[in-house]
């Protein structure tokens, strides 16, 4: 093949010189060769190379958004031999412009009024499903609000709300089933709800309380229930992403008819944990499903101060992933999308990349005051005009499943069990000393027993100097 | 910075040195405390007092044990086997592959390739392609991996292709690792094992001769090992698979090669015990890995010396074993410790400050710890010889705290 090339190239400069042509253009065909100009004019086709061909149209930017897929036809039947396999080449030296003129669109079902967009795609929901996923989103609202108004009053340290991200929450859980393991980033609680965790469990581990299952030695929201196969969350950005990468793998390993399902924010694809996770699941060809909430901030870091692709749904196929965009707050989108996700995952046994457009409407945490770096006015925008909730019930309202006495109803008595929930968790006590050195490891080792036993004779010495029920 | 010299109040004849005479000629490995007079307390046990009528008289013990390296007590009836090092490595994760579906490999070039140095060799042809698994170049992202696929259930053995590549997967180790069992209250285990050559080896480098142990030993919930003969290698290896919390087994790149007769039935060594390799009455040697060799090259020239140091390799790293440790320097009334981390936050130093805490009582001399200087490991054959604690320094500095 080299010599081939090198015949063209002599063949090339003796027509040259023959010719007299200066003016030709010449473009090599190997990338790695600087492309030998004797002018920048574009000349005609001057004379026929069997083995090299010419190129005479402008360089400019392609703008077709499809460019990697497409060869140039006259190459088409050339190709070259290098380790990953066979790739057409092209004489014209085109670089992939950085983005594509037309950004990829978002897949929805529900218009803003939440009637169902004519000639959609879409996975039907039954009246009892669709209630359900009403009925969830609803008391996500309610116990964001609450216990984001307990921390304000104290009674908790910390909270962070999924405000604005309702129907990816609920939605995305409704399409999966019980057995796929769920890896969450920290703004999806919805997914526990849905699976049966409850309010009272929920206010247990805000309280950090005895009965809490993480037994309280994580901060609040950081949910974690083996039984519910949802991952105890972990405050690093990302650390999940290679790790639904190894569950992945371990239910190929045990060929169970499951996935591995993570959620990460738009900011965390900025870690390089995200590369590696989804590069990883690419390769193992591992079934994981890899949901993106691009809710526009990350903390005060809008998405243009995070990266400069168009979202992420163009990363996935870098990565060779199947990805989609979709509204993230359009409930059923969210629900077909992820449903067909799952199937894919599961049935080809791959990797799927869902990015969910939606927008933050509360504060990161209780640590944040967004106004500080956004209008008022945009966060007053995406609160009402474009809320998931209630766009879904209108839909389930419009199909005579829902009422508004249903909704005064369900708002009630939700804030009512959430309340004597916290309540009941602030009374709960607290977790003995012994839960303080156990579960490091399984068994204690003898520095971790001197320890404890340390800290118990301090505290039996000076029991005034310790919190109340602190003692064994 | 002065030490703590024992015995000033107890000491009935006391012996003071000219602390000329205690500078070792070796350049920069022994600790600045050195230098200092050593004041060694006569006790009330006669067998232990150092006779005063001169200054270097040793009591020779009863029993000298001429040998360098203690003959093992042959406690198998069945032949054993002999080997190398590695591929001790390999059989005993092969056994465990063998025993239990849920074992499995990942890393770099560890399926056809075998790894770097060959202790998967031949398991991706018997065990297949996904279950001796090839990763992408990234620690990080495989150590999570495995983190995620251990807390599914599987027993994932992760290969650092050398430890210090480890320090890009410090965030899974720390934060997930370490943790996920403590935070989640219990409901999930990481039975990982974390393994890879590590040290100082020929010429490889400042970036591949790293001691992670040094960075890794702060982690609450991970235990770490260190393996130095094939026995220990097979065993340590098999019971950190076997063990339900995260092991971080640290192999050496220049052990690989040893050879030595294993048992051929199914041994596990204790993940949390020191091994006693030559038993003594002198002085307490406490090192592990690749210092080992050294330590007992040294003692095959403090044994002419007539000397007789005990010499244990610590093998645990996370916990220390301060039961066998502690009836050591019960016994011996000196330590020292001979390592390869570098001297600031080192093994070393947590042990001393562990034997100084717990066994203050007991010394007749302060702890002394030789370890590599603060240097980046240079390439150059002689300056990374002298970054290496060599065993004439260690016979030099069983010299001074025996006197």
């Amino acid at each position: 093949m080299a010599i081939w090339f090198a015949r063209s190239r002599t063949l090339v400069s003796s027509l040259r010189q023959n010719l007299g042509l200066s003016a030709i253009f010449i473009k090599h065909n190997y990338s790695s060769r600087r492309p030998v100009f004797t002018n920048s004019q574009l000349s005609p086709r001057v004379f026929l190379d069997p083995f090299s061909s010419y190129r005479h149209e402008s360089t400019a930017v392609e703008t077709h958004p499809y460019l990697v897929q497409q060869s140039d036809h006259e190459d088409d039947a050339q190709e070259l031999d290098f380790p990953g396999g066979k790739v057409g080449y092209t004489s014209e030296m085109k670089f992939i412009p950085e983005s594509s003129s037309r950004r990829i669109p978002c897949y929805r079902v529900l218009n803003e009024h939440g009637k169902i967009i004519s000639d959609s795609d879409f996975i039907p929901v039954s009246e009892k499903l669709a209630v359900r996923m009403y009925e969830q989103m609803a008391t996500l609202q309610v116990m964001d609000h609450i216990f984001y108004e307990a921390q304000r009053q104290g009674r908790i340290s910390f909270y962070l709300t999924s405000v604005g991200e309702e129907a990816i929450n609920i939605a995305s859980a409704a399409a999966l089933s019980p057995e796929d393991v769920v890896l969450p980033q920290y703004r999806e609680p919805g997914v526990l709800l849905w699976r049966g965790f409850t309010l009272e469990e929920f206010a247990n581990q805000c309280f950090g309380n005895k009965a809490d299952y993480g037994k309280g030695r994580q901060m609040p929201i950081h949910y974690g229930s083996n039984q519910h196969n949802y991952f105890t969350v972990s405050s690093p950005i990302a650390t999940q992403l290679p790790q639904a990468a190894g569950v992945g793998y371990a239910l190929k390993m045990e060929k169970k008819n499951a996935c591995a399902v993570t959620f990460i924010g738009d900011g965390g694809t900025s870690e390089g944990d995200f590369h590696a996770g989804l590069n990883f699941a690419a390769v193992m060809e591992a079934p994981v499903v890899f949901i993106c909430r691009n809710n526009g901030w990350a903390i005060s870091t809008h998405i243009s101060e995070q990266f400069r692709s168009d979202g992420i749904v163009v990363k996935g196929q870098a990565y060779g992933i199947r990805s989609i965009r979709v509204d993230g707050n359009d409930a059923l989108a969210v629900y077909s999308a992820v449903r067909s996700a799952r199937e894919m995952a599961v049935k080809e046994q791959r990797p799927v990349l869902i990015e969910a457009m939606t927008y933050r409407v509360g504060h990161h945490s209780t640590s944040d005051d967004s106004t500080k770096y956004r209008a008022a006015d945009e966060i007053q925008y995406w609160k009402m005009s474009r809320n998931p909730v209630n766009r879904f019930k209108k839909w389930v309202e419009d199909n005579g499943w829902w009422s508004e006495e249903d909704e005064s109803k369900l708002r009630s008595s939700t804030r009512k069990q959430l309340l004597q929930a916290i309540q009941a968790a602030e009374k709960w006590e607290k977790q003995p000393l012994t839960e303080l050195f156990n579960d490091v490891y399984d068994v204690k080792t003898k520095n971790l027993e001197e320890q404890e036993l340390g800290l118990k004779e301090l505290v039996e010495k000076q029991p005034q100097d310790y919190p109340l029920g602190f003692h064994n | 910075m002065s030490a703590i010299i024992h015995g000033a109040g107890a000491a009935t004849a006391l012996t003071t040195f000219n602390s000329k005479k205690l500078v070792a000629p070796c350049r920069t490995n022994l600790p600045a405390r050195s230098k200092r007079c050593i004041v060694v307390a006569g006790s009330d046990d006669a067998s232990k007092s150092f006779g005063s009528s001169s200054v270097l008289s040793v009591r020779r013990p009863q029993k000298l044990i001429a040998n360098a390296v203690a003959t093992k007590t042959d406690t198998s009836a069945t032949t054993g086997h002999e080997l190398l090092l590695f591929e001790a490595l390999q059989e005993g994760l092969e056994e465990e592959m063998d025993r239990d579906p849920h074992v499995c490999v990942m890393g770099e070039d560890v399926g056809h390739y075998g790894g770097s140095y060959k202790v998967t060799k031949g398991l991706a042809d018997k065990f297949g392609d996904l279950r001796v698994l090839d990763t992408p170049i990234c620690e990080n992202a495989f150590t999570g991996m495995g983190i995620g696929a251990a807390m599914t259930g599987l027993r994932p053995v992760i290969e650092g292709m050398n430890m210090g590549f480890l320090l890009l997967a410090f965030n899974q180790i720390s934060n997930n690792c370490g943790m996920l069992h403590y935070t989640s209250g219990g409901q999930f285990t990481i039975p990982v094992v974390i393994r890879g050559p590590g040290g100082v080896g020929r010429q490889l480098g400042a970036e591949h001769s790293q001691r992670l142990e040094s960075y890794f030993q702060s982690i609450p919930g991970i235990q770490m090992v260190a393996c130095s003969t094939p026995y220990n290698a097979k065993g340590l290896m098999k019971a950190a698979i076997r063990s339900e919390n995260p092991v971080i087994l640290f192999e050496h790149v220049l052990l690989y090669n040893l050879k030595e007769k294993i048992p051929d039935d199914d041994y596990i060594c204790n993940l949390e015990e020191a091994e006693m390799v030559r038993p003594g009455e002198h002085i307490t040697i406490l090192t592990y890995s690749r210092m080992r060799y050294h330590v007992m090259q040294a003692a095959k020239t403090l044994v002419n010396k007539g000397y007789d140091p005990e010499v244990i390799d610590i093998r645990s790293l996370k916990p220390f074993d301060l039961y066998t440790i502690g009836n050591s320097v019960k016994k011996t009334h000196r330590v020292l410790i001979v390592e390869e981390c570098m001297r600031t936050g080192g093994i070393g130093a947590s042990l001393t400050a562990a034997i100084n805490e717990n066994f203050h009582d007991y010394l007749d001399a302060p702890v002394m710890c030789l370890s590599s200087q603060d240097v980046p490991t240079p390439y150059a054959g002689t300056l990374e010889e002298w970054t290496v604690v060599q065993p004439a320094q260690i016979v030099t500095a069983v010299e001074q705290l025996c006197q």
